[in-house]
This record gives C-alpha cells, sequence and structure tokens, in this order.
C-alpha cells in the first residue's frame, strides 16, 4: 500500500448564498483523505452533509452550490478545476459512484448485458471483441448466479438485490480505483442488505480500489470500513477507526448516536438524542452541538473547536473529549411498558386470508373459484389489552397488509376479525360504527406521506376531535394544544404546515393524531423507518409512554427487529404472508427459532466491528408463496426433504406460548442450532 | 391589518405569495397587466368612447384612421376606435361567468371520480374520450341551432362543453393524491367520501384546477368570438371582435383597420391570459403539458 491518497479533501467548504444574500455553508472545513485499499465509512444523520462530501469527491455539486474554499482532488486532478470533458472521462472510470437505489436506475427497455456492455464501451480500453467475456466475468465477480443466463434479462426481471449487484458490475466495468457508494443498501431487505455488504467486502479485498461508504447505518458501516468519520452539521467531528468509533468514541455527539439505536442484544429502549441539528448557517461562532450536548460549557458556546487528536489518538472535535466517557454510549433507555397478565384479548384474528387479486369477469361468470395462494392466509392471533404485539418479515411478507385489514381498509377475503369480545367487526371502514372507528386508530410510515400538505397541524389535530367527540370553539383549540404537549409539542406548532417541521416532528403529529380518539387499538406500521435513529429512539420512547400512561395496546410492523424487541411483548415473524413463529418476545429472540427467523436474526448487522452476519440462506426475493407445504421451502437452510414441499407444517407449542410452525421437532431444531452458534 | 402581519398559512396568505410569485416572473407580470387592463377597459369603455358604437355615417364609410376616428370607420361610418374598445364587454362577461362554472362542475365530478376509481372511472371516462373527439365547433352548432343564441344559451352551453375537459385533468390530478396515506388515513377514520373530497383532496388538486380554469377561459374566449364570427354569437349591432372581423374581412386589402383592431384586442387578452396562466403554473410548481391556443 502506497501512501499516496486517491481521494484528498483538504480544508473543504461548499455553501449556497441564502435568501438575505447572506453565504451558508453547508460543509465546512471538510478534510477527508483515502488511500488505495482503505474503506472509509461516512456517517451522519440526514442533513449532515454525507452525500454532499461524496458527490464533491467526484467534483459534482448540486444546484446552487459553490465552492467556498477548500479543494478536492482525486489521484493529483483537482476536481473542481477539470474541464468538463475531462470529468467525464475520470467519472464511471477510475472514479465510480453508486448512488442509492442505483438497481432502480437502470435503463428498464435493456437487458442486462447490453447495458454492462455501454459501461465498457464508455469506459474501457477494452478491444470490443472482448467485451461478451468481459461482462461474464463482471457478473461472476459480484456474485450473480449463471451470468449468461443474466445477461438476456431485462433489470425488472431480476430482484432488488440482484439489480443492486448489476449496479456495482457496472461501476467496476471501468476498474476504479475508488468507488463511492451513498446508501447502497438502504431500502433493501436486511438478508439482502447483509449479501450486498459481504461482497462490497470481498470486492475491496480482491481489486484493492480504494472505497466511500455513505450510510447513516452504524451496522452496515462497522461490517464494511476499515475506518469511520463521523459527520454532524456539515463538519466532520470525530474520525478513527471503526473499532475505535464504534466501541470508544471520544466526541459526544458520536456517543448519543450509538446510544441512539436500538440492540438486538438489548431489550432495553433507545436513547434518545434531544433537539435537532442547526440549519445550514445557523451553527454560530460556537460548536455546532453545543444546544443538545449534556457536557456543553460555556467555552463550548464562543468559540469552534478544532478537529484534534483526542483521548486515543483519534481526530476529534471537541473541547471536553477527555471527559466524553462519561456519557452513555449503549441504549440505557427504560423497559418497555410491559401488559398485565392475564387480560382478556383486545383484537384477536381467526384464520384471516386477504387477497390482492380478484377472479377476472370470465372465471367469475364460469363460477370458477381463484386457485392461486392467497397474499396472507392462515393468520390466528390473538392479542391482549395494553400488549404490544410486534410483526416482523421482509417486504412482501404481508405485514402491512394485516394492518390494513384490522383497519378495515382493505376487507378479507375470508376469516373474522373480533375486536373487545364483540362480534366479528365488519369486513370493511364503510360498514363500522363510530366507536369502533374511533377506538382502532393506524399511524403510517411516512409522515409526509400521511399528513395532508395542504392542512395546518390545527386541522389535522381538529379532523378526529370534530368527528369523534363533535368538540368546537376554544374547547377544540383547547383539545388541540393538550394533544400537542402530550407529544412534546407546543401550542406554536398549529399554525405550521407540515412541510415546515422536521421529519421527526412530523411522525409526533401523526402520533397526535391518533392519540386524539383516545382509542384502544393503535395499529403502527413501520412507524420509525423514515426516520432518523436519533429521532427514532424519541418516537419509541414517546410511544412507550402513551402506552404506559392510557393502556393502550400496539401492533407494532417493523422490518426492524431491534427496534421491535425494544418495544413488542410478544412477537410474530411472517414469511410470504404466513405465521412462522410467534411468542414472548425473549423467547423469540432466543433458540430455538423458526429457521426463517434464524436466517433474519443472522442478517442483522449490529453497530460493533466484532459481530459477523450468519448468512445461511440465499438472498432470493420470492414473488408468490408456494401453492402448498411450508411457505419458506425454497429458502429454507434446514429443509428435510418432500415433507415441507407438501405438507403444511404445523404448529409445535412449547408452556410459555412461544409457538414455531416447522416439520423438525423442537428438541432437534434447537440442537442444530445451538451446534451451529 | 397591513400585509405583514397576514399569517403566512393562511389561505389569503398563501394566495398573496402566489400572486407575488406570478408578479416577480416576466411573464407573469406582462401577462396580467394585459388581463388587468382589458379587464378595466370592459367596465369603463362606454363612458370613455369617444362615439356611439350604434352611430352610422354615410359619408364617412371606410375612411383611414385620423385624428378623430384613431382606428378609422367600418363600412357603415360607424368608428372602429369606440366598437373596439368595447367590443371585448359581451365576450369577457359570457366566458367570464362560463369559466368558474365549467372549472367547478367539471372540477367536481373529475374529483369524484378520481376517488371511487375502479370500473366505473374507467367507463366514464371512455365516455368523456368519445366526447372529446368529436369536433366542438359540431356540437356547438348542434345546440345553438337547438336552442337558439343570446348569453342565456350562449353560457350553459359553453360552461357545459368546457368543463368536460376539466374532468380528465381533475381527474388524474387526483388519480397522484387518492394514493397517499393521508386520504387512507381519511377513510379509517371514517370520516364520509363528501368530507374525503372536500377536504383531503381539493386542496391538493385546486392549484392544476386553477391554472386549467385560466387556460380554459382563453379557449373559451377563442370559442366564443369563433362563434361570434360564424354569426351565431352576438347579434348586431352590439360590438364584438368576432362579429367585427367577420364584418371587415371582406374589406382587408383596401380597410385593413377594420380588421385590425379586434384582433388586436383579441390577440393581447388570449396572450394575456396565456403568459399568466403559465406564470401561475410556474408559482404553484405544476407541470403543464398542454400548450396555448394561439
Amino acid at each position: 500500500m502506497t501512501d499516496t491518497p486517491v481521494i484528498q479533501l483538504s480544508d473543504l467548504s461548499i455553501g449556497f448564498t441564502g435568501r438575505a444574500g447572506h453565504t451558508l455553508p453547508v460543509l465546512r472545513n471538510i478534510e477527508l483523505t483515502v488511500r488505495p485499499g482503505e474503506s472509509i465509512g461516512l456517517v451522519g444523520e440526514s442533513g449532515s452533509g454525507k452525500s454532499t462530501v461524496a458527490l464533491a469527491a467526484m467534483g459534482y455539486l448540486k444546484r446552487g452550490l459553490r465552492v467556498l474554499g477548500g479543494s478536492a482532488t482525486f489521484e493529483g486532478h483537482d476536481m473542481f478545476a477539470l474541464s468538463r470533458k475531462e470529468l467525464e472521462s475520470l467519472r464511471g472510470g477510475h472514479l465510480a459512484l453508486i448512488p442509492q437505489n442505483s438497481g432502480q436506475s437502470l435503463t428498464p427497455t435493456l437487458r442486462i448485458g447490453a447495458q454492462l456492455t455501454e459501461a465498457l464501451r464508455l469506459h474501457s480500453r477494452l478491444d470490443p471483441a472482448q467485451f461478451p467475456a468481459r461482462v461474464l466475468e463482471l457478473l461472476g465477480q459480484v456474485r450473480l448466479p449463471d451470468p449468461q443466463a443474466i445477461t438476456r434479462r431485462y433489470p425488472h426481471e431480476l430482484s432488488g438485490g440482484q439489480q443492486q449487484r448489476v449496479a456495482i458490475a457496472m461501476a467496476l466495468a471501468g476498474e476504479p480505483r475508488a468507488l463511492l457508494l451513498d446508501e447502497p443498501t438502504t431500502g433493501l431487505d436486511v438478508t439482502t442488505q447483509a449479501h450486498i455488504l459481504e461482497l462490497l467486502r470481498d470486492l475491496a479485498r480482491e481489486t484493492g480500489m480504494a472505497m466511500v461508504y455513505v450510510s447513516h447505518d452504524l451496522g452496515a458501516i462497522a461490517r464494511v470500513c476499515d475506518r469511520v468519520v463521523v459527520m454532524y452539521a456539515g463538519e466532520v467531528v470525530m474520525e478513527g477507526s471503526a473499532r475505535q468509533v464504534l466501541t470508544a468514541p471520544t466526541h459526544p455527539y458520536a456517543r448519543g448516536l450509538l446510544a441512539s439505536i436500538p440492540k438486538l442484544s438489548d431489550p432495553h429502549l433507545p436513547m434518545a438524542l434531544g433537539g435537532r441539528p442547526p440549519a445550514p448557517g445557523g451553527a454560530g461562532d460556537g460548536c455546532a452541538f453545543v444546544d443538545r450536548c449534556a457536557l456543553a460549557s460555556d467555552l463550548c458556546r464562543t468559540s469552534r473547536p478544532m478537529l484534534a487528536p483526542g483521548p486515543g489518538g483519534a481526530p476529534v472535535r471537541c473541547h471536553h473529549a477527555d471527559r466524553a466517557d462519561t456519557l452513555p454510549m449503549s441504549s440505557q433507555g427504560d423497559h418497555a411498558a410491559r401488559a398485565e397478565a392475564g387480560t382478556a384479548p383486545v383484537l384477536s384474528l381467526q384464520d384471516l386470508e386477504i387477497r390482492y387479486s380478484k377472479p377476472g369477469i370470465l372465471d367469475r361468470l364460469r363460477g370458477r373459484e381463484d386457485t392461486r395462494p392467497a397474499t396472507v392466509d392462515d393468520i390466528t392471533i390473538s392479542i391482549a389489552k395494553g400488549e404490544t404485539l410486534g410483526l416482523v418479515g421482509e417486504s412482501g411478507s404481508g405485514k402491512s397488509t394485516i394492518l390494513k385489514t384490522i383497519a378495515g381498509l382493505l376487507p378479507p377475503a375470508d376469516g373474522e376479525i373480533r375486536f373487545d369480545g364483540d362480534a366479528p367487526l365488519p369486513r370493511s371502514v364503510e360498514q363500522r360504527g363510530p366507536d369502533h372507528l374511533r377506538r382502532i386508530q393506524l399511524i403510517f410510515q411516512n409522515p409526509d406521506d400521511s399528513l395532508n400538505p395542504r392542512h395546518t397541524i390545527a386541522e389535522i389535530l381538529e379532523q378526529p376531535l370534530k368527528l369523534y367527540f363533535g368538540l368546537s370553539g376554544t374547547a377544540l383549540q383547547d383539545r388541540c394544544v393538550e394533544i400537542l404537549e402530550r407529544v412534546r409539542l407546543g401550542g406554536h406548532y398549529l399554525d405550521r404546515l407540515p412541510s415546515q417541521l422536521s421529519g421527526g416532528e412530523k411522525q409526533r403529529v401523526a402520533v397526535a393524531r391518533a392519540f386524539a380518539a383516545n382509542p384502544d387499538l393503535v395499529l403502527c406500521d413501520e412507524v420509525t423507518s423514515a426516520l432518523d435513529v436519533s429521532v427514532q429512539a424519541a418516537v419509541l420512547e414517546l410511544l412507550n409512554d402513551l402506552k404506559a400512561a392510557q393502556g393502550t395496546t400496539y401492533v407494532f410492523v417493523s422490518h426492524d427487529l431491534a427496534v421491535v424487541r425494544a418495544l413488542s411483548d410478544r412477537v410474530a415473524v411472517l414469511y410470504q404472508g404466513r405465521l412462522c413463529e410467534i411468542g414472548p418476545s425473549a423467547e423469540v429472540y432466543a433458540l430455538p427459532s423458526h429457521p426463517y427467523t434464524e436466517v433474519l436474526l443472522g442478517a442483522v448487522l449490529e453497530p460493533d466491528p466484532d459481530t459477523v452476519p450468519k448468512l445461511t440462506a440465499d438472498d432470493v426475493i420470492e414473488l408468490s408463496p408456494p401453492a402448498k407445504g411450508c411457505p419458506f421451502q425454497r429458502r429454507c437452510p434446514r429443509k428435510i426433504g418432500a415433507k415441507c414441499d407438501t405438507d403444511t407444517p404445523p404448529w409445535q407449542t412449547r408452556d410459555d406460548g412461544h409457538a414455531i410452525r416447522c416439520h423438525i421437532p423442537l428438541d432437534d431444531l434447537h440442537r442444530q442450532q445451538h451446534a451451529d452458534s | 391589518m397591513s400585509l405583514a402581519s397576514i399569517p403566512q398559512n393562511s389561505r389569503l396568505g398563501r394566495t398573496l405569495s402566489v400572486l407575488r410569485d406570478v408578479m416577480s416572473r416576466p411573464s407573469g407580470a406582462v401577462g396580467l397587466c394585459l388581463v388587468v387592463f382589458h379587464l378595466i377597459l370592459a367596465v369603463i369603455s362606454p363612458y370613455i368612447a369617444p362615439f356611439d358604437y350604434r352611430t352610422m355615417n354615410a359619408a364617412m364609410m371606410l375612411t383611414g384612421p385620423d385624428g378623430v376616428h384613431f382606428l378609422g370607420t367600418d363600412h357603415l361610418g360607424r368608428d372602429v376606435f369606440s366598437r373596439t374598445i368595447q367590443g371585448g364587454r359581451e365576450a369577457i362577461l359570457v366566458t367570464g361567468i362560463a369559466t368558474p362554472i365549467a372549472v367547478a362542475w367539471g372540477g367536481m365530478v373529475g374529483i369524484f371520480f378520481g376517488l371511487i376509481g375502479g370500473r366505473v372511472d374507467e367507463v366514464m371516462m371512455r365516455f368523456v374520450d368519445a366526447f372529446l373527439s368529436l369536433p366542438w365547433i359540431l356540437k356547438m352548432l348542434v345546440l345553438i341551432v337547438t336552442f337558439g343564441t343570446g348569453i342565456e344559451v350562449l353560457i350553459p352551453t359553453l360552461a357545459f362543453f368546457y368543463g368536460i375537459p376539466v374532468i380528465r385533468i381533475a381527474r388524474a390530478a387526483t388519480h397522484d393524491v387518492v394514493a397517499r396515506d393521508f386520504v387512507a388515513a381519511a377513510r379509517a377514520r371514517g370520516q364520509s367520501r363528501m368530507t374525503i373530497m372536500r377536504k383531503e383532496l381539493l386542496p391538493n388538486v385546486l392549484d392544476a384546477l386553477m391554472v386549467e380554469g385560466a387556460m380554459r377561459w382563453s379557449w373559451m374566449l377563442l370559442a366564443f368570438s369563433s362563434l361570434s364570427f360564424l354569426g351565431f354569437g352576438v347579434s348586431p349591432p352590439t360590438p364584438d371582435w368576432g362579429l367585427m372581423i367577420a364584418d371587415a374581412r371582406g374589406f382587408m386589402s383596401f380597410a385593413p383597420w377594420g380588421v385590425l383592431g379586434p384582433v388586436i384586442a383579441l390577440s393581447t387578452l388570449i396572450i394575456g391570459i396565456n403568459l399568466t396562466a403559465d406564470a401561475l403554473a410556474k408559482a404553484l410548481g405544476i407541470d403543464r403539458a398542454q400548450k396555448a391556443p394561439v
């Protein structure tokens, strides 16, 4: 390894001109050195400027931004001094970028082979006669099975993970010496993400190229990167080896970030980081983190700390780095509020079956039954009052579908939903009475989508209050303020529009709207997955407090096993719309597990450089469940034979209510899994 | 109340800020000035016209522009300038009433079909397509021949015909909104279909409807003038641009001023409306696929 850096950003500041004519910096004095063969992780929350750094390394600035000072070089070329032509020859060739959702940026009308050939024609000096062989070689390099067949496919015929692999193969076509990855696995399923990360690790080792990996996910960073740079409000606040940053961070923000991540090994609620980062240019003279820092002193308000070696030798931007180790960095939040035992079920689902497809007109006229397997089938769950049930599974597992059906938005094809011991609930929301409507509330994944952008916060909160309680005038106004205060927002938010709130504040409003109805059952559909980790921790804490105060029952859907663990009393694991395993959360997360749960748990990445994911199944995405037998038959690493293909596995229930649906006897399963771990 | 004290997020505040945005764009400033000029002219023209529009003068037929008759006289010796400045009154009145009606009913029907979706929506849209595929002048003439001319026929006729394309626009805009979670949230809460249309959908479709309304207005003006040109609109001697062009076109080779006055007046109004609609679309952030009719 030579010491000449591949990418070097020196004292780089980037900013834009604000409305009042002031220059507002987005990045301030960024120093970043990437040496050949090195993998660097850029971590930070949304708005911290990490993507801007990656793009600046390519000599690219988003519209309106300009360089205020400093330089960005790639192998000695000053990226902001090169002509357009010179930049074109570098970009995509020796310096490649894999943006977020790059799998979806493949040209939909071109076969994979043709797209890769095009990349080779643009960025490699090979003889065109060698292209077909090189295409196969590249596809093999990104571990795609049967490259010959893949070249003839169109992008939509590949799964998300396979598309991402093709995008990586395209980036590799120019034999890059540095690869910039901007959130390359965000939006992929956990198992797919784990496979892609292993591939990136191997590629970096095989080709000796440098990688800059931009992500908010410390787990992914821990797996791929040697060195980690933590960014906050457009500044580098800490830099060091992955081990140092993740196990002994010396900056208060890095510690807070680690504490706000829910961890699989830890059943506590994560600790929220209060406040929010300053807007560009709003940092003032002092430290940008001062308003959220527990160590802040008068010095921090008046003088901006420099990036200087802290305790342990790693550069850190903090006046009090020597005292940072007094701050907690693991989740020491509360235990989630638990349900009282032995209460009556508030909700029970009986043999629920949900179909998206409707039989065609011809089939209906001929009176034919739909023989295709249902999207969701055979769901029988009962939830006790005050309990939190976690529903986990990968995308397409039907977890959100089940919530929509409980809420009445998607009528089930068969089965019944009983609420609070009453007669079965009417199937669709239009047939339900006002009392049922009020008592079951739904919170959606993305507040940008679930809050009407044209309504002020007051209008949003008034809707359920008018509808269910007939409030008006000052009573209505007072109640809105009261509800906002309960979610830790104040009355001054009433006249704002959702677009004037941060992501976390918007989700609080969505939570407030649901709780305005005084519900007994709240359905949470991935409510934290669109949020930054520190904000996620705050929303989880809020949900937990509301539950403790009001005894609300939750059905909590998430793809994140650690988040579910932190909040749930019981957990149900879904695959392809069928239940695999259900039980008290401590039991589900311990052995024995259903083979699918085992695969999921193995793929979870912890923010710890020492944990290695256990990848036991392929990351193939199945589009429809098998017609008979076990739903997991095609991917199961512990498949025992033809029985799994033909017979629906039986429920095997233990005394503590932990039930697993598998043909393998529980004792055998436990023994096998114990031996493997 | 001063401008600064209006809360930014209130409806009035938003309208003002959109208006400011429109005025800050060159096309918006020019367009709005032209439209406002025509509107003011339509109101005050009877009081400032130098001659009565009916007064004929057999001795002054088809004279050229001079200090007395700024735009010359027509074939009956009437003052072209006086007739031109008053020639838009009827057109602006009829289209000014018919446009809001067209946008309102077309918008309501479009939002309704966009919300219910499914087969009913598909079938209804095919009817709309079939209707739109017939040439408008044909449909219009059939109605006018049946019911006769005059404002009381023209306003509902124009409002009906020009509401139908609005259905498509409103439905398309609704389709973008209806799949969003806040509509699902309203359904899950148990809000009635009417409330969902009015509270959740309409505010998000309103921008598209406003731009569409401005566009429809300019199309409608053109249609009204075309009908007058063909003799189905305003009856003489009431001055009207379409009618004036029809009357003067026979003498165009040696007395072009008779055509020039109304043509300039009509074009400036339509261009003004189109420029305003363009700026409005940009201010509201709406892509406008449909181009201006002139």
